[in-house]
């Protein structure tokens, strides 16, 4: 017989927060259980193989009304690569003034997504 | 896409004045016009309408209203957007001093002076402000450092400082979760976020994104007991509280930082209506209000969390659009039927807003609970039931009623509460 | 050679400076913070005591009701806020009672007028919230309430329009005799000067002792108060006094000055002089008294708290004159009442500097006036109306809760706020309701832009009370 082990997780899906098990033979899932639902048994298994996340933060914007200008991915992108693709964010400073989905990042970490603006900011006035 | 400053009105008198541009005042301003209103004003202290959303920067707005999932500020901008198509005026950087009974509203905008507009209608949109260190009266030093988590979101987010190092948030709301991941993301060290309750108030999304995803510790049942430094804070004392929700001094411990973040939840801001004298609910802190929205004084509505807080924007949208539509239909001498049936808060229901409802037209009442119930069912008096898997304090409760639940119903009041299975 | 340098910009230091300006003398005032009034004076209960407290022959009652006579006249002439409410002191019992009249008679002796029995009825008719089981009260209508940090900007200001000069955040850490004087280490920085007025507050005998004075000691006596919401303005009209102990005046019930009510403080000696941390202990004492002198405060309705300290000297009582040590007058121990005190004891003092010497000749041109800062929330309409047409600042709305201007907030900085604090307790901004929750960015971005500072280096109240950093001063 295998050995499996049982990694846990909070089930997102709704305020009853399900502790869901996932029983696991490496990356293999062996079962799931504790989910009240079917939102709860996707998420864990889509937890456990490859979790995502969008991502929001702020980069620099110069000569803006703000100083920082909010961005977000368009997608989510693997879990794993958040801190890495923030750290990198804010390396970068834009110019007001700067649109409404203007692409921050193209690519992002080479995951396919981009990186874009979530608002306008304009450039300060003189 | 600011609105610049708009010291000339248009008009010396309006059909419905709006006094706050968040999204609250925004939806307003599309239901008044839906109302048949033709002059609409909306009036914003900030250099920008769109309230508290340019700082809510994470995503988690929409998914009722646009089918979508948008960050703060994408939902302020299409609401801007639709607004400024419809042709309706915002003032920004001006300030609402004063509102008499008779709908006069006092507007102050710096290099736009001060000066009285007469409206027919006036709807109250200026959200809510925060909790503060004095309401929970934490013991110790006042060094700097004791930020309100809105305050050092706003920092973070727009104006570009972060608060801090090395943070210790109170409170467990959203607001609460969502700046620990935004600290952490920025490169502070976020060391944990305590909750007085013995459950978390935020979403389990939240949770699982904001905390679990850096390894940030949760502790439920304690509380900051004490903030220590002279000049910069440099440590808190945080202890498990007792059943009364004291702090256990002994059993504390202490953690070196130099930022404590409080997240003690929103008030509505409520200076004007005070000022107008409206009829307050203790329990909201915000006015009451019947099934227009309208306040205890004719022609005055309110919206949004002014009335009360709401954790999800697209429900501030759908009663501002309601509020606005009323305002403009008042506006116009239209007026609906008043209300003829009293909304009582029963067994673990805090408040209903609104306070009242008409027999004869659907309404959407929205309620918060006192406590986490599962497998409970939610009762309207003896005329309707609705089974619900599970309330919690933190998510506000939404029961639409229709005219046919009231159909054989000739009281005049009715009770609304949540009761687990088989105790009804 | 400075005449006079006076260390310790409290109330004490700020009203000598002030009294001392009307002649023509060279002075400086040396404080270790960055403001005035930051220590003690503003951190108090605010009350000009009726005069009738202090027990006759200590030097406490020789300044107290002189004076309570003086704050009409400088509140006119400074422009801060004094207001005569009142003051009763309340007896539950019939032994209590018994107290009431001896207070009354000690009163009378020290010359203060007005002083009345008030039976039950009388009381709760004019203060229908204090509790039903009180028996008795001795009603004294010459207590009054101030903002004593505006006392203290207002003093420092005229003083400084009548040529003092103010070294803030110059803390004195050592004192060196010269021939004619002294040197006074400042900061780093000596400053020579004939005459010495020590008017250090808790530290009073640390400064002594630098001096060479070594004849007094000064102890801490905490006392922490409870600010009550906007909501239960008026809920008291007057100073509401328990019996007094040997320790202190006991808790009391305030209406502050602008309105809202107080509540305090307690009495606790403290080994550490700077300690103002407020505890569990002393809100549970605060309140659990105070519910038995009016049932409807709770501590709900509590918005902000503070604790401040008190001078305690050897003996008791304050200790005021010249040292052994020539050319040293120490002003020390100026515990409760020293607020009230504090104009009496600035003319004494003048004097004494006279008997040690210093010749006093009256400034042909001293300005006894000071502009009271515009308080916009205080203005009618039409006045409102005509300072924002005239400077637009004034129209801009910063602090909500107090509706506080941009206008105001420039007015404090030009007028010597250097911190938010300073800014706080200058224009209210950041006092009410959200205490600063929603208009101290905007009050440090101003401070930034009058001061010509970056946002980073704007501190709370000096020193290391930095407020926010940069991005990249944080993390890896
Ligand atoms: C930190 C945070 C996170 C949130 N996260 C989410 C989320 O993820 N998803 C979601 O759906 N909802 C979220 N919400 C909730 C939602 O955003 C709010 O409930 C909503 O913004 C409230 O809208 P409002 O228009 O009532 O108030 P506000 O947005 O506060 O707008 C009020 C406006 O009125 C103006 N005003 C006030 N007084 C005056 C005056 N006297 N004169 C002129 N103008 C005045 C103010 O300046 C402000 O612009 C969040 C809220 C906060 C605070
Ligand atoms: C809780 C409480 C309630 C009170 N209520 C009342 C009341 O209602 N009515 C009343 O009349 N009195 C009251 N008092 C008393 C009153 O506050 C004091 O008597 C008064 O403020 C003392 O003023 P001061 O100038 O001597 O001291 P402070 O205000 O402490 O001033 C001394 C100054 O010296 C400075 N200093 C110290 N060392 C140095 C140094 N080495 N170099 C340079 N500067 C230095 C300090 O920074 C400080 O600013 C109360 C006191 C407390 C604590
Ligand atoms: S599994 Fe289903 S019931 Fe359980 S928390 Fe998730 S969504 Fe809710």
């Amino acid at each position: 017989m295998a050995t499996t082990t049982v990694t846990t997780y909070l089930c997102i899906g709704c305020p009853l927060g399900c502790r869901l098990e996932v029983e696991h033979d490496g990356p293999d899932i062996v079962e799931v259980r504790g989910f009240g639902c079917k939102i709860g048994k996707r998420f864990a298994e889509q937890e456990h193989t490859a979790p995502t996340r969008m991502v929001t933060t702020t980069v620099r914007v110069k000569g803006g009304v703000w100083a920082r200008l909010p961005v977000k991915t368009e997608e989510p992108v693997p879990k794993d690569k958040v801190l890495e693709l923030t750290d990198l964010l804010h390396t970068i400073e834009v110019s007001a003034p700067v649109k409404m989905g203007t692409v921050i990042l193209e690519n992002a970490l080479g995951t396919g997504v981009n990186v874009i603006a979530t608002r306008d900011v304009e450039a300060r006035p003189a | 896409m600011t609105t610049a400053t708009m010291p000339v009105l248009k008009h010396e008198a309006y059909d419905v004045v709006i006094v706050g541009g968040g999204p609250a005042g925004l939806a307003a301003a599309l239901g008044a016009r839906e109302g048949g209103a033709e002059r609409i004003l909306v009036v914003d202290r900030e250099p920008e309408a769109g309230g508290i959303l340019w700082q809510c920067i994470h995503a988690g707005f929409g998914l009722h209203h646009f089918k979508e999932e948008l960050t703060g500020p994408e939902y302020a901008t299409r609401f801007l957007r639709m607004v400024e198509e419809a042709g309706i005026e915002i003032a920004t950087n001006s300030y609402v001093l004063d509102i008499a009974p008779d709908r006069t509203v006092t507007i102050m905008s710096g290099e736009g002076g001060l000066r009285e507009v007469p409206a027919k209608a006036v709807v109250l949109a200026m959200g809510a402000r925060e909790r503060t260190r004095g309401a929970i009266r934490t013991a110790g030093t006042r060094p700097a450092g004791v930020f309100t988590a809105g305050l050092a979101q706003k920092f973070t987010n727009m104006l570009g400082y972060l608060p801090g190092k090395r943070v210790v948030i109170l409170g467990s709301g959203d607001i609460g979760l969502i700046m620990a991941r935004r600290l952490t993301l920025e490169g502070a060290e976020v060391l944990g976020v305590f909750e007085i309750m013995p459950y978390a108030n935020g979403l389990n999304r939240n949770i699982v994104q904001c905390l679990h995803d850096f390894d940030i510790p949760l502790h439920l049942s304690t509380t900051v007991a004490e903030i220590h430094g002279r000049e910069r804070v440099e440590a808190v004392t945080v202890a498990p509280v007792d059943e009364n929700l004291r702090p256990i001094l002994d059993k504390g411990w202490r953690i070196e930082c130099d930022t404590l973040l409080l997240a003690i939840g929103l008030i509505p801001e409520n200076e004007l209506s005070q000022r107008l004298n409206l009829r307050l609910d203790p329990v909201t802190g915000g006015p009451v209000v019947n099934s227009a929205m309208e306040t205890s004084v004719d022609g005055i509505f309110a919206c949004g969390n002014v009335v009360h807080i709401h954790d999800l924007v697209d429900f501030v949208t759908q009663e501002a659009l309601l509020a606005g539509r009323c305002a403009g239909e008042f506006a116009r001498g239209q007026r609906r039927p008043k209300d003829n049936i009293k909304l009582v808060p029963g067994r673990n229901v805090r408040y209903t807003v609104p306070h009242s409802i008409s027999s004869e037209r659907e309404h959407t009442i929205y309620m918060r609970v006192r406590e986490p119930m599962e497998r409970c069912v939610l009762r309207l008096g003896e005329v309707y039931q609705k089974r619900l898997r599970y309330v919690v304090p933190g998510e506000m409760v939404t029961l639409k009623v229709k005219p046919e639940f009231l159909e054989n119903f000739h009281g005049d009041s009715l009770l609304v509460e949540v009761v687990e299975r088989g105790d009804a | 050679m400075y005449d006079v340098t006076i260390i310790g910009g409290g109330i004490i230091g700020t009203a000598i400076a002030r009294e001392l300006m009307r002649y023509d003398v060279r002075a400086v005032l040396v404080e270790k913070e960055v403001e005035v009034g930051f220590g003690t004076s503003k951190s108090n209960s605010g009350i000009i005591h009726g005069g009738h407290h202090s027990e006759p022959g200590t030097i406490k009652a020789k300044y107290e009701w002189p004076g309570n006579q003086m704050w009409d006249r400088l509140a006119a002439e400074l422009g801060f806020a004094f207001k005569r409410i009142g003051e009763l002191t309340l007896a539950f019992s019939e032994e209590e009672v018994d107290k009431l009249l001896a207070m009354k008679e000690q009163g009378e002796a020290l010359g203060v007028p007005g002083l009345e029995i008030w039976d039950r009825d009388r009381i709760l008719r004019e203060e229908p919230n204090v509790s039903p089981s009180v028996v008795a009260g001795l009603y004294a209508p010459t207590t009054g309430v101030i903002n004593p940090y505006e006392a203290c900007f207002a003093f420092a200001g005229n003083a400084r329009k009548n040529g003092l000069e103010l070294a803030l955040g110059r803390p004195v850490s050592a004192i060196e005799r010269i021939p004619g004087g002294f040197l006074v280490i400042a900061g780093g920085e000596p400053i020579p000067t004939r005459f010495i007025v020590n008017a250090a507050g808790l530290f009073a005998d640390e400064v002594a002792r630098m001096a060479g004075d070594d004849t007094f000691r000064i102890t801490g006596r905490k006392g922490e108060e409870y600010l009550l919401d906007k909501r239960l303005q008026g809920f008291v009209q007057r100073l509401l006094f328990p019996l007094p102990t040997p320790e202190s005046k006991g808790i009391l019930v305030i209406p502050t000055y602008d309105g809202t009510l107080m509540v305090g403080p307690t009495a606790h000696a403290t080994e550490d002089k700077t300690d103002v941390a407020t505890s569990w202990a002393g809100s549970d004492e605060v309140f659990s008294f105070v519910k038995r002198v009016v049932p409807g405060i709770s501590e709900r309705d509590c918005i902000a708290q503070f604790a401040g300290v008190r001078a305690v000297a050897d003996g008791n009582d304050f200790i005021i004159g010249p040292s052994h040590v020539e050319g040293l007058i120490n002003v020390a121990g100026i515990q409760s009442p020293g607020l009230t005190a504090a104009p009496a004891i600035a003319v004494d003092v003048v004097r004494m500097l006279s008997d040690l010497g210093l010749e006093l000749a009256e400034k042909h041109d001293f300005d006894p006036t000071y502009k009271a800062p515009v308080r916009f929330n205080m203005l009618p309409r039409e006045e409102q109306r005509r300072l924002v047409a005239r400077d637009p600042s004034y129209g801009k709305i910063v602090c909500r809760c107090e509706y506080v201007t941009e206008g105001e907030i420039r007015d404090a900085i030009r007028a010597g706020a250097r911190t938010l604090d300073g800014i706080k307790f200058r224009t209210r901004a950041g006092m009410g309701r959200c205490q600063g929750g929603f208009c101290s960015w905007r009050s440090m971005q101003l401070l930034s832009e009058e001061l010509g500072i970056s946002m980073t280096e704007v501190t709370k109240k000096g020193g290391n009370s930095w407020l926010v950093c940069e991005f990249e001063e944080v993390g890896s």
